[in-house]
């Protein structure tokens, strides 16, 4: 099998990826470059990963055939319930791999940053478990507008810094929390939550991620008869959940892959965070990668009515994807997304993360055939934006 | 001719004091100015900061110069325009520090080009990684005549030190400690063991000591362990707080540093 939407060994996909660090952050990172693969693939390593995937997380999750929103749009939609995780995303499955890559590393200490929250709400639930420090950095305007994960966290005994520079989302969170890296180098590990960052972090994240498509192969075959759908859909903000439930399908060109951005009020509207619509090859947060930046480099202020996708970059495994036309790249606006997620609530009962809408908002914008199957990942729920909803719909 | 930043070292093997500002800030014109005013105040050399939105190495002092540089309106472009003359002003050693991005959206050679004809001797990419910098970038950079500056911290191994240095040219940037920029204002014993056994490895290149530097006391402490130091935060306080006389500010204070003033 070829593996060419793989990392190659200097940590590119492509054109895109590498370790662009300060060589503050050089050793932690090499230590890191160095050990990753040995520490995952060991088999003790991978049986207490497994296990509490299982136990404590709640794996596998469902693969649901929505038959209500399969007769509206008129094909086969199955919903992959990572909304069902232990937390209410699938971020968890990264924090648990990281936190127990952390203690092989010898670490004490935890940093992390989170956009919508569930990043940080599952790292302060793996550091609890655990019984590390945990501190999550969080743009200040996304601690208002995802303020019951702020308590989440706060419960789970993390601190919560404001990143206060910038946009005040998670572009700034993450620069506060290499700040923090570099001054901290030798106790930390620092968890970061998409397939973002300098390499290895992308490929770490994309494996502990990849339980997703694992699971949707073997759950395909028992209600299908087959391995592999026709079309995988999730919504891209760094493109941890897409990461997931694309790793598995990446080699079988028969599954369309379609990653949905968040265009925010619109691609034209200077307020939108679709990054492969309006970016440039560029480096930020460690990788090159593909950026919303100015003319002059400066990176653009992303704009999304989802904290979780309010970020001006995508990993360099989505670059590439999108550059080598491997991936479908879907802009999603606030509006189409919200829409789309009341839509799922009222015709099954599930009310979606708004990072989560963005996906389901694919079936508005583009047709399928009755008899293709596809599969949208859900990757979180809705309850931390209840006000959101609110607030648009006017409930 | 031989490069500014080799010659300088070649006849100052000690006290050597280099100063870092934003440029565009305070005022988004001011670049030729503090240049000016830098020169006359008996610094010997200068890095000029290429402001960046995204500045993950910095600390709060000169991460808000940038933002306020960008505010200002300040580019690339802009900087390049600003110093097309200043070779008849300014003869110290100019280089140029900043974040990657820019420099690739302006295009590598492009911007190694613009470098030289306006007479800048180096560069200090904090996040250009070492083996991209080899396989990528040294032929354009000694085709223009610049210098890569390359960092080292109290975590660097003796190994990777001594392949920095091997891969080095002009000077190797240490800074002090694991931190950002303006972290802390005094020197620790842990550091001045640090400096002792990067001294003790016999490099080729002479040592700057960065971040941390303030101030006579701890300037004079980095000198006796390196060829000199670097002064950012410190500096950069110094041009906000004297934002209407910068030029008088700048010779009073690098003054206090060396020891010639108050």
């Amino acid at each position: 099998m070829s593996k060419k939407f793989d990392v190659n060994d200097k940590g590119y996909y492509g054109k895109f990826g590498g370790a662009y660090i300060p060589e503050m952050l050089y050793p932690n990172v090499e230590e890191l470059r160095k050990r990753y693969l040995e520490i995952i693939e060991e088999p003790e390593f991978q049986k207490e990963f497994r296990d509490l995937l299982r136990d404590y997380v709640g794996r596998p999750t469902p693969l649901y055939f929505a038959k209500r929103l399969s007769e509206e749009y008129n094909t086969k939609i199955y919903l992959k319930r990572e909304d069902l995780n232990h937390t209410g995303a699938h971020k968890v499955n990264n924090t648990i791999g990281q936190i127990l890559v952390a203690k092989r590393l010898g670490k004490s200490k935890i940093i992390a940053e989170t956009g919508a929250g569930q990043h940080g709400v599952a790292t302060a639930t793996v550091c609890a478990l655990m019984g590390m420090e945990c501190i999550v950095y969080m743009g200040e305007i996304d601690m208002k507008r995802q303020k019951p994960n702020v308590e989440r966290m706060k419960i789970l005994g993390a601190k919560v810094v404001p990143a206060t520079c910038g946009s005040k989302t998670l572009k700034d969170a993450t620069n506060e929390a290499m700040r923090h890296w570099i001054n901290n180098p030798t106790d930390t590990h620092y968890i970061i939550g998409s397939v973002v960052g300098p390499h290895p972090y992308p490929d770490m994240v994309a494996r502990f991620q990849s339980v997703i498509s694992e699971e949707i192969r073997k759950q395909l075959k028992e209600k299908e008869g087959k391995e592999t759908p026709d079309h995988v859909i999730a919504c891209v903000g760094g493109g941890s959940n897409a990461a997931g439930a694309f790793y598995h399908f990446l080699e079988d060109k028969n599954v369309n892959l379609i990653a949905a951005e968040a265009a925010g009020k619109g691609v034209e509207t200077g307020e939108s965070a679709a990054t492969t619509a309006l970016g440039h090859e560029g480096v930020l947060h460690g990788s090159k990668t593909i950026l919303m930046q100015s003319n002059d480099g400066q990176i653009t202020e992303p704009y999304s009515i989802s904290a979780g996708l309010d970020y001006p970059g995508i990993g360099p495994m989505h670059a590439h994807l999108f550059d080598s036309g491997r991936g479908e790249f879907i802009s999603v606006t606030d509006d189409e997304a919200m829409s789309a997620g009341v839509k799922l609530a009222k015709l099954e009962g599930i009310i979606p993360a708004v990072e989560s809408s963005h996906a389901l908002a694919v079936f508005d914008k583009r047709k399928f055939k009755e008899d293709e199957i596809v599969v949208l990942n859900l990757s979180g729920r809705g309850d931390k934006d209840l006000e959101t909803y609110i607030r648009w719909g006017g409930y | 001719m031989e490069n500014r930043i080799n010659e300088l070292f070649k006849n100052k093997k000690e006290g050597i004091l280099s100063v870092y500002f934003s440029a565009g800030y305070p005022s988004l014109n001011d670049t030729e100015g503090i240049l000016e005013a830098i020169q006359k105040s008996g610094a010997d050399f200068v890095e000029v900061g290429m402001p960046f939105s995204d500045p993950v190495a910095d600390g709060p002092t000169i991460q808000h110069s940038s933002e306020v540089a960008l505010e200002n309106g300040m580019s690339t472009a802009l900087l390049f325009n600003q110093l097309k003359d200043i070779r008849q002003k300014v003869d110290m050693p100019l280089l140029l520090m900043g974040y990657i991005n820019p420099v690739i959206k302006y295009g590598i050679e492009e911007f190694c080009k613009k470098c030289q004809e306006v007479g800048i001797d180096g560069l200090i990419l904090p996040d250009m990684p070492m083996q991209v910098y080899l396989e990528d970038y040294k032929e354009i950079f000694e085709k223009y005549g610049l210098l890569n500056i390359f960092l080292i911290t109290p975590q660097t191994s003796d190994e990777r030190i001594k392949y920095i240095d091997e891969h080095s040219e002009g000077f190797i940037y240490m800074v002090s400690s694991a931190s950002v920029t303006g972290a802390k204002s005094n020197v620790s014993d842990q550091q001045l063991a640090y400096f002792e056994r990067v001294n003790d490895l016999g490099l080729k290149n002479p040592r700057i000591i960065g971040f941390g530097i303030s101030n006579k006391e701890t300037f004079d402490k980095a000198c006796s362990h390196a060829s000199g130091a670097i002064i950012g935060s410190a500096f950069v306080n110094v041009l906000r707080e004297n934002p209407s006389r910068l030029e008088e500010a700048i010779i009073d204070f690098v003054g206090s540093v060396k020891g010639t003033k108050n």
